[in-house]
């Protein structure tokens, strides 16, 4: 009877710590959006912006999910190492595109309006980026990996239909064919533009 | 002697497609899906591409800097009065589609815009509930009966096509394309050829001032330039035939799924 209650006990409190902590996609994509926001008001220098931004993507995206996702079906025949080396570099690539293309928008208003449930693993998120003088009104839509709900993560933007993530998988695969498929061509491609 | 190349174009592209009509969506997503557009002429292309950035650079570029200058109000009415221009051409791909509802809604679009909204600088339509409007063509019209993409082309100054969609653009200058029948095919004491190839280059203009900060952010971090925009340009396109944004979100989840597992 003992044993039954403190299962009980322990079932209930699990099942109320699971729930509390549990992050819907769509509150993670605003407040992911409202951190960036800040991050670019604020009056720091161009550099401070960058590092801060580069923190944020390395707590909210899936860096490593992204980049085997874009290196395509070369990835089943590397090994350990060359697997290890790529993911330094991707990781290393991927932060600097993102904090640079990210740092030009002075203070990006960007609202949620609704969410789609994929399935137990994929939410996509859809949010409007809003139009100024200069650029029209774009929509952004979020792929959000929530294996995890405590720690939903991002997998891909969608900006006007067009998919990011998809893109760079081609860019890998085009660098990729036009080297024999050699992975270490990709490697160079991706230090050298990483140390410039 | 034109009439024989686009003749001998026709023929070759007709034997060397698979042509089937009635492809449901399925089949439709598969036929354009971007990865399996092959790059036949890729020497080529990149020359082109090279060709078309030098370009760019030299016109678009600066014009289109300029031209994001003018007040808001301006742009739009510029943007607006060329989309009205568009339906010429939307309304009877609508028709060979099958969708003659939406080919309802264009005319109106059209016929309430070029009156009440002076030439098509107000959309006023959109007030009277006619919403949503998406350009169709032949390239489009094609790919719905089923012809597939053939091989991915860069042309000069007009950019990223593919072997169908060049082919059926020249059916708008065989009559296929009402404006530019008024302007340039035929002798009408309304409008100049002027027109047409000013609303053209305007349309160049007006696209690259949209995409001006994208371009220029795709440009400076990409590794290969040249392959994202054909991505770009082919997930765009497999967008438009099929109509449909949602399609694309989700297509990719089995190759997400492979690497959570």
């Amino acid at each position: 009877m003992k044993i039954r209650k403190i299962i009980l006990i322990i079932f209930f409190y699990f099942l109320t710590f699971g729930n509390s902590f549990s992050i819907e996609a769509d509150i993670f994509v605003q407040s992911t959006v409202n951190r960036a926001s800040k991050v670019l008001s604020e009056n720091l220098s161009k550099k401070e912006k960058i590092d801060e931004l580069k923190f944020i993507a390395e707590e909210t995206v899936d860096i490593k999910g992204i980049g085997f996702y874009t290196l395509g079906s070369i990835r089943k025949s590397l090994d350990d190492n060359q697997k290890k080396r790529y993911l330094k570099l991707f990781r290393e690539y991927f932060l600097k595109t993102f904090s640079s293309r990210l740092s030009e928008y002075t203070n990006p208003e960007i609202d949620v309006y609704d969410k789609e449930v994929l399935s137990k693993n994929y939410t996509i998120v859809n949010s409007v980026l809003k139009g100024t003088s200069e650029r029209p009104e774009v929509k952004i839509d979020w792929r959000i990996y929530t294996k995890n709900p405590e720690n939903p993560l991002i997998r891909d933007l969608i900006i006007e239909g067009l998919s990011l993530a998809r893109t760079q998988k081609e860019e890998f695969a085009s660098i990729l064919s036009s080297n024999n498929n050699d992975i270490n061509a990709l490697f160079k491609t991706l230090e050298e533009f990483s140390n410039n | 002697m034109i009439k024989k190349i686009l003749i001998i174009i026709f023929t070759t592209f007709t034997l060397t497609l698979n042509v089937s009509a009635g492809s449901d969506g399925d089949l439709l997503l598969k036929k354009n899906e971007p990865s399996e557009v092959k790059d036949c002429f890729e020497k080529i292309n990149r020359v082109t591409f090279a060709f078309n950035q030098t370009l760019d650079g030299a016109i678009f570029k600066p014009v289109a800097s300029l031209y994001r200058k003018l007040p808001s109000p301006a742009k739009n009415g510029v943007s607006n009065s060329l989309e009205n221009i568009s339906h010429l051409l939307t309304i009877p791909n609508n028709v060979l589609q099958g969708d003659y509802k939406q080919a309802g809604i264009n005319t109106g679009r059209f016929i309430i815009n070029t009156t009440l909204g002076i030439l098509g600088i107000f959309d006023v339509a959109q007030y009277l509930g006619l919403t949503n409007y998406e350009k169709e063509d032949y390239g489009q019209s094609l790919a719905k009966a089923g012809v597939g993409p053939g091989c991915y082309i860069v042309l000069p100054v007009l950019g990223p096509s593919t072997l169908r969609d060049t082919v059926a653009s020249t059916l708008n200058f065989l009559g296929g394309d009402p404006w530019y029948n008024i302007t340039v095919g035929k002798d009408t004491q309304y409008f100049e050829n002027s027109d047409y190839y000013i609303s053209k280059g305007t349309s160049g203009v007006d696209f690259r001032a949209k995409n001006y900060d994208s371009i220029e952010n795709l440009e400076k971090n990409s590794l290969d330039f040249y392959a994202s925009v054909k991505s770009l340009f082919l997930q765009d396109r497999q967008q438009k035939i099929l109509n449909s944004r949602k399609i694309i979100n989700t297509q990719d989840d089995s190759d997400w799924e492979e690497i959570s597992q």
